[in-house]
């Protein structure tokens, strides 16, 4: 099984924290003394129970002023499956980590507190979610002990988030009733949840099938690094290292390297463990070529008749990450998308999302962190680009401020305008 | 992402060559302990058939274990590689630090010296985000500035596999290729690739005394003080560091195969069981960190 990595957001009262505890807790990966630990500080601090959050919160300020500043990774394993958490704080300030979780994970869990519903957060939640493409969403209706554990309840809920969520791009949904500091349906099934039919939610995190969320249709090898040995053994070895961002290459297969255009074929897939007949989209390979190309990082192996856009003027989402500086448009920044770095201006802003309401305004000023908004760029060198929908790997890049090194922004590639 | 072990594996390759393909002059941290043998491995697997395109450092405190010193350069010897070594002792003797009973916090001043002095840009080490919580906080490339220090409110997002590699002139980076492994990968993986080890992660009797709820063992830089009883037990130990602060648990498990049944059903974390210099305060290691620590 593969391992899952999974983004839990939200804010402390929705019980996240809680919940990451119970889900450790309940599946015994929580260790002695990180236990000890948690229970000592809480203690210190005169907390009335354990303050399972202090579990993932790791930084001094974090436990100083009882917030989550950062993305927390966390592992732990049944014997189905091994899983990272990044746990992902749910301020409205902290956009930029929600979108930093998002972008590797497999699943999301937002949770919503029975007695209020669907709010405000809980649809920026997931407006960030299918922005970010995040494959499989558990919406997690939680303190079901609070509302009686009312099926009822549960069914308004799940009605109200769908007639919400169907203006967005969210394919696979999952709803769970839980009580997370209860216990019920997050590990166990208890009687008090009797009526509901479905799993617990680590019985669905065990068995969610991601293996079909990769695009194994359209073959794109980003060529990362060459690999030349100059030893007398292998002294005519020229191979193409490089993880594989799409579709699934075989030995035998024809291709184009981009954006020169030449052809070639495929006739070897060297891995660490020996030669491959075909390498899948994630593993690390070398690709060897029949014919003696000039082939560098940057440049993408594809097939002939499958290639990205090789494009320099770009629709895109652009999620604003820069604290200390706004966006200024026809400046230049680094851009950086898969193995290939170039220059880019931001030409244009088009509308600023609304991610509470997912309404598109004018925008006011400059981009600044947390805004998301839907740009024109223009590259120096063409990207070798697909729409992100369709490739999370070939259509995402980040800028980088040239002057301060910063991570200013993240994009998310759109199909050009009609 | 493929399954188990292969999909860290090809995580951790990504990695290192994205460093190789970025950087002018990496160097990768080895210490003999076995996160960094896991890396070098994996390292030297990415580059194959051509040869590792970075130096190896290790940052000596002077209080080795002697197994582990052995195993170090007969390592090394087989894959046919240079060693340079950064040595806590030389500080200590030019008067850059001054020595102390635990050397662990002084590597930080040996390893900076010998970034600056070999102008090592990127340093790739066997961090792992699950081994403790300042560290669940890092990022796979981390940023440091002029002075080696780790900013852990001001770190650059890291989104999808693109890594912002920007440096400017005296800063580098602490890159960390297994950051998403946990012990029990680590060990599995051993398991598969039959890594040999330092004799110290197996099971074998030595001279041992309690302190601080941790078995310490006897040795000619630590010894057991008034009122600590010296007694011989059976251990192993889980993680190998500088001797007056690595502890030992007690283990019957003899090879590889029964060190993985021993973690798989663990119940304390490697380094609260093992790590003297984390039990100080609830921060000494983003203490440390800050300071430009591993």
């Amino acid at each position: 099984m593969r391992q899952l990595r999974f983004a839990t957001i939200g804010s402390v009262d929705d019980g996240k924290s809680t919940l990451i505890g119970r889900l450790l807790y309940d599946s015994k990966s929580i260790f002695e003394d990180q236990l000890e630990h948690v229970e000592a500080v809480s203690k210190r601090r005169g907390d009335e129970y354990v303050d399972l959050s202090l579990l993932t919160d790791g930084l001094r300020a974090e436990r100083e002023q009882g917030i989550t500043i950062d993305v927390a990774h966390r592992y732990f394993a049944t014997p189905a499956r091994s899983f990272v958490i990044m746990d992902c704080p749910g301020h409205v300030q902290y956009t930029r980590n929600m979108v930093t979780g998002a972008s590797t994970a497999d699943l999301a869990i937002i949770l919503i507190d029975a007695r209020h519903g669907v709010v405000e957060q809980t649809r920026r939640h997931s407006i960030l979610t299918s922005l970010l493409g995040v494959p499989h969403l558990v919406v997690c209706v939680n303190k079901m002990d609070l509302v009686d554990y009312s099926e009822e309840r549960f069914k308004e809920i799940r009605e109200d988030f769908e007639s919400f969520a169907a203006r967005l791009n969210l394919h696979d949904v999952t709803f769970l009733p839980i009580s997370a500091l209860k216990g019920d349906n997050v590990v166990d099934r208890t009687p008090d949840l009797g009526w509901f039919e479905g799993p617990t939610l680590l019985h669905h995190l065990e068995n969610v099938y991601t293996a079909s969320d990769d695009n194994r249709i359209d073959v794109r090898f980003p060529v990362q690094y060459v690999i030349r040995p100059r030893t007398t053994e292998f002294h005519d070895y020229r191979g193409y290292a490089g993880t594989v961002a799409g579709g699934v290459l075989r030995v035998g297969d024809e291709i184009v390297v981009l954006p020169s255009g030449l052809s070639s074929t495929i006739t070897g897939i060297d891995s660490a463990d020996g030669p491959l007949t075909e390498a899948v989209p994630g593993a690390a390979v070398t690709i060897l070529l029949a014919d003696d190309l000039s082939v560098t990082r940057g440049d993408m192996i594809c097939r002939p008749h499958n290639r990205p856009r090789v494009v320099q003027d770009h629709e895109a989402m652009l999620c604003w990450l820069d604290s200390n500086a706004q966006l200024q448009t026809n400046k230049l920044y680094t851009l950086k998308h898969t193995t290939r770095s170039t220059r880019a201006k931001v030409s244009e802003v088009r509308y600023v999302l609304d991610i509470s309401e997912l309404h598109r305004k004018e925008p006011t000023g400059p981009l600044a962190m947390n805004d998301i908004a839907r740009v024109v760029i223009h590259t120096a060198e063409p990207l070798l680009r697909d729409d992100y929908e369709h490739n999370r790997v070939t259509g995402s890049f980040i800028l980088v401020d040239e002057s301060t090194g910063a991570t200013a922004a993240a994009g998310m590639l759109l199909p050009p305008r009609e | 992402m493929r399954p188990g072990i292969t999909g860290l594996e090809d995580e951790a390759i990504t990695i290192i060559r994205e460093v190789a393909a970025c950087f002018e002059r990496p160097v990768i941290l080895f210490s003999g302990g076995k996160d960094s043998v896991v890396m070098l491995h994996v390292a030297v697997r990415a580059f194959a058939p051509a040869k590792l395109p970075f130096a190896i450092m290790h940052v000596d405190t002077g209080h080795n274990f002697p197994e582990v010193i052995e195993f170090r350069d007969r390592c090394l010897a087989g894959f046919g590689l240079d060693l340079t070594v950064a040595s806590v002792q030389a500080a200590i003797d030019a008067g850059k630090v001054a020595d102390a009973p635990s050397r662990n916090p002084l590597q930080t001043v040996a390893l900076l010296d010998a970034i600056a002095e070999n102008k090592f840009d990127a340093v790739l080490g066997g961090g792992r985000r699950d081994e403790e919580r300042a560290r669940a906080k890092e990022r796979v490339f981390s940023h440091r500035d002029t002075f080696g220090q780790w900013d852990p409110k001001n770190q650059r997002p890291e989104l999808w596999n693109i890594y912002n590699t920007s440096l400017r002139p005296g800063e580098h980076f602490r890159v960390f290729p297994i950051s998403n492994w946990t012990e029990l990968d680590v060990w599995s993986y051993i398991q598969q690739h039959d890594i040999e080890l330092p004799s110290l992660y197996f099971a074998h009797r030595r001279p041992v005394f309690r302190r601080g709820g941790m078995l310490m063992a006897e040795t000619e830089f630590l010894h057991a003080e008034a009122g600590e009883e010296v007694f011989e037990e059976q251990v192993r130990f889980r993680t190998v560091g500088d001797a007056t602060c690595t502890a030992a648990v007690e283990s019957s498990a003899v090879s590889i195969a029964d060190v993985v049944a021993e973690t798989s059903i663990a119940r304390v974390t490697e380094r609260g069981a093992t790590r003297a210099d984390d039990k100080i305060s609830e921060a000494g290691m983003e203490d440390r960190k800050r300071q430009g620590y591993f």
